[in-house]
């Protein structure tokens, strides 16, 4: 079978400048995928170019097995919500929301119900009346969201949608998206350049970085089991060592300042390689003197950036800088310019190769 | 902050109205004293009567001028729109250099002082001028007279209000979210459901800005009619000018001047109301 979105060998240039190369994706029917990269990375882009604003330079957009390439963005049946909401200033919001279903030729009695209907589902009967600018941050951003999603559209495209949102809604939001999207079952792609967002809503990642796909995979293997050095460190804080393999059959690795360990995996690898150790801050273990059965180095403290419930210690062993995350209640054992020992096992050490 | 802030508005500054004052005085002496001056001799001129207003808004003639006026009033304006609207839509939406030409010629023909414009059709549609010639030379016999008549001012007057047309309905058209037409796009509206359910809407204050100015101008539009029109069919400020210039009739020109503004008061009254006067220059 094949996926329902698909995209193939998509690429755009601009003049010389090329936004995007060789950019491969299929998404499953229903599922909730997050675009993640850093600003200019080209998810805006791709997005665009799924909507059919954008014409890829080459390639092939493909749902349920159609090319839509030739489509016009009216003929797409995609919904999509804009970061500033785009709504229609001059229409209510159940007009706004009736005005796909206007455009596709429903009578008004019935299509006004339907938009009722749909602002019920997003959490704003009763709202109807208003205006958009009579309604909050949050609320027009719902009225969009039931726009986008009153015609029953084969995907729901939304561009950085709680952007201009503070933490609080923001975070009701995305709450809120995830029910409305898995109660309706649309194949949805959500694109964000703040990763615990994409962290907590999505099925799957996929992580954008200078026009190309670094990673698709879902959320914890992309934390957990990073493909390239830029994924480990754009998601969560991690410590990235470089290394070079020196025993591969008995997966050591060296590194000047570290001397040997031992690192976790099943990759084949051979004598020699260079490659990057990844060491999530919070599988690190402060202790006063070394402790048995694990890797041991000696590091100085440097910073300590406390968050309440628990703290990053940033200090240097060598010329590593190293992070370790502790809870908050052992962060008082330390200061700041002291020696320390920081310990890990070889399971939490993850070879890169990329 | 809070209280440092509360005793600045709190004590009456000075300064912004000292440095209105020679503005103030100016506009009291040259503006605000000859309009009383106006409206006290449209009640006393030639005796202290209302008879003045009395034949304004009687007479046969003074009604069938303002009708005139408001009628050419109205037919300018909506000529502006027809022409405006298409123009600025291209002004706003087509590459930058065709964009910037368009915007030039419009531009310039806005500098142009109008009275330089007035003449240029005079030379146009005169007699000897090249249309007659023209018409003439593809056999014509006797070309219809085109200066001096009622086509040949409300032509002109169109050329010279359509800039403030254009450049109102232009300024709206250049701020529209790009995102608002994407997205109506995206929601299924294409072509002309597109322009009406979407871009119209979305650029009507434009139209209500550009409309407005056009109309108040063209209503008391002086020298066009003048030196374009026909004398038979005269519009208000000619007949003002006629009254007070030929029959040194200073009430009755008064008076009739009076209406003019009380007219143009309304309408800018209900366009505040809805619209906000503010929004008037853009
Ligand atoms: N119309 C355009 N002309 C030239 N460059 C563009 C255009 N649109 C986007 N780009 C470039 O393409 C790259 C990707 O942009 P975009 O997809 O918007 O990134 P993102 O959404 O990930 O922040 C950026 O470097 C941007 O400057
Ligand atoms: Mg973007």
């Amino acid at each position: 079978m094949t996926s329902y979105l698909q995209l193939s060998s998509i690429t755009k240039t601009y003049g010389h400048f090329t936004a995007l190369s060789d950019v491969n994706l299929s998404v499953e029917k229903g599922e909730f995928v997050t675009f993640l990269g850093p600003s200019g990375s080209g998810k805006t882009t791709t997005l665009m170019i799924i909507a059919g604003f954008e014409k890829a330079t080459s390639g092939l957009v493909q749902v349920g097995g159609q090319s839509i390439t030739q489509l016009a963005p009216h003929e797409r049946n995609i919904g999509i919500v804009f970061q500033n909401y785009a709504l229609f200033p001059h229409k209510t919001a159940v007009e706004n929301v009736y005005f796909p279903l206007q455009m596709r030729g429903v009578s008004r009695s019935q299509g006004l119900k339907k938009a009722e209907d749909m602002l019920s589902l997003v959490g704003l009967k009763g709202f109807g009346h208003r205006h958009p600018k009579e309604l909050s941050g949050g609320q027009q951003q719902r009225v969009a969201l039931a726009r986008a999603l009153v015609f029953e559209p084969s995907l729901l495209l939304l561009d950085e949608p709680l952007g201009a949102l503070d933490k609080n809604l923001r975070e009701q939001m995305q709450i809120e998206i995830k029910r409305i999207q898995r109660s309706l079952g649309v194949t949805t792609i959500f694109v964000t350049h703040d990763q615990s967002e994409a962290m907590s809503m999505s099925d799957r990642i996929v992580v954008f970085e200078k026009g190309r796909i670094e990673q698709a995979a879902a959320p914890l293997d992309i934390y957990h089991r990073p493909q390239t050095s830029f994924v480990a460190a754009f998601i969560g804080e991690s410590n990235l060592i470089p290394a070079t393999v020196t025993n591969a059959s008995a997966r050591i690795a060296e590194n000047p300042v570290l001397d040997s360990f031992d690192y976790a995996g099943t990759e084949v690898l051979s004598d020699g390689q260079p490659v990057t150790l990844l060491i999530r801050p919070e599988h690190i273990k402060l202790s006063r003197s070394p402790i048995e059965g694990r890797k041991n180095v000696r590091m100085t403290v440097e910073t300590i950036v406390n968050y309440g419930d628990n703290a990053l210690v940033i200090g240097r062993a060598g010329d590593l800088t190293m992070r370790v995350r502790v809870l908050g209640a052992d962060v008082v054992i330390i200061k700041e310019g002291e020696e320390c020992c920081i310990s890990w096992t070889p399971d939490s050490v993850f070879v890169i190769t990329k | 902050m809070g209280t440092s802030l509360s005793k600045l508005t709190e004590k009456p500054n000075i300064w912004p109205w000292l440095l209105l004052s020679p503005l103030g005085i100016y506009m009291l002496i040259f503006f605000v004293v000859p309009l009383a001056d106006v409206a006290i001799m449209s009640f006393t001129e030639p005796r202290p009567t209302l008879a003045n207003y009395t034949k304004v808004l009687t007479g046969a003639l003074y009604q069938r001028v303002f009708l005139n006026t408001f009628l050419t009033a109205a037919f300018v304006t909506a000529c502006c729109l027809l022409v405006g609207y298409p123009l600025a839509y291209l002004m706003a939406h087509s590459k930058p250099r065709t964009a910037m030409l368009i915007l030039l010629l419009v531009t310039m023909s806005f500098w142009t002082s109008f009275l330089v414009r007035t003449y240029s059709w005079m030379v146009l549609l005169g007699n000897n001028g090249p249309l007659i010639a023209f018409l003439q030379m593809i056999g014509i016999e006797s070309p219809p007279q085109l200066l001096f008549t009622r086509f040949s001012s409300t032509l002109a007057m169109i050329h010279i209000l359509a800039p403030y047309m254009i450049m109102n309905i232009y300024s709206v058209m250049k701020k529209i979210d790009p995102a608002l037409i994407r997205s109506a796009e995206s929601l299924g509206a294409k072509g002309f459901s597109l322009f009406r359910h979407v871009y119209l809407p979305l650029t009507a204050p434009g139209i209500a800005n550009g409309s407005v100015l056009v109309f108040v101008i063209c209503l008391g539009f002086y020298v066009t009619p003048v030196l374009l029109g026909s004398p038979r069919e005269q519009m208000i400020a000619g007949l003002i000018g006629h009254q007070i210039e030929e029959f040194l009739a200073f009430g009755l020109g008064s008076a009739m001047a009076m209406v003019l503004l009380a007219v143009t008061l309304v309408i800018l009254t209900i366009y505040h109301r809805r619209f906000g006067l503010d929004k008037l220059w853009g």
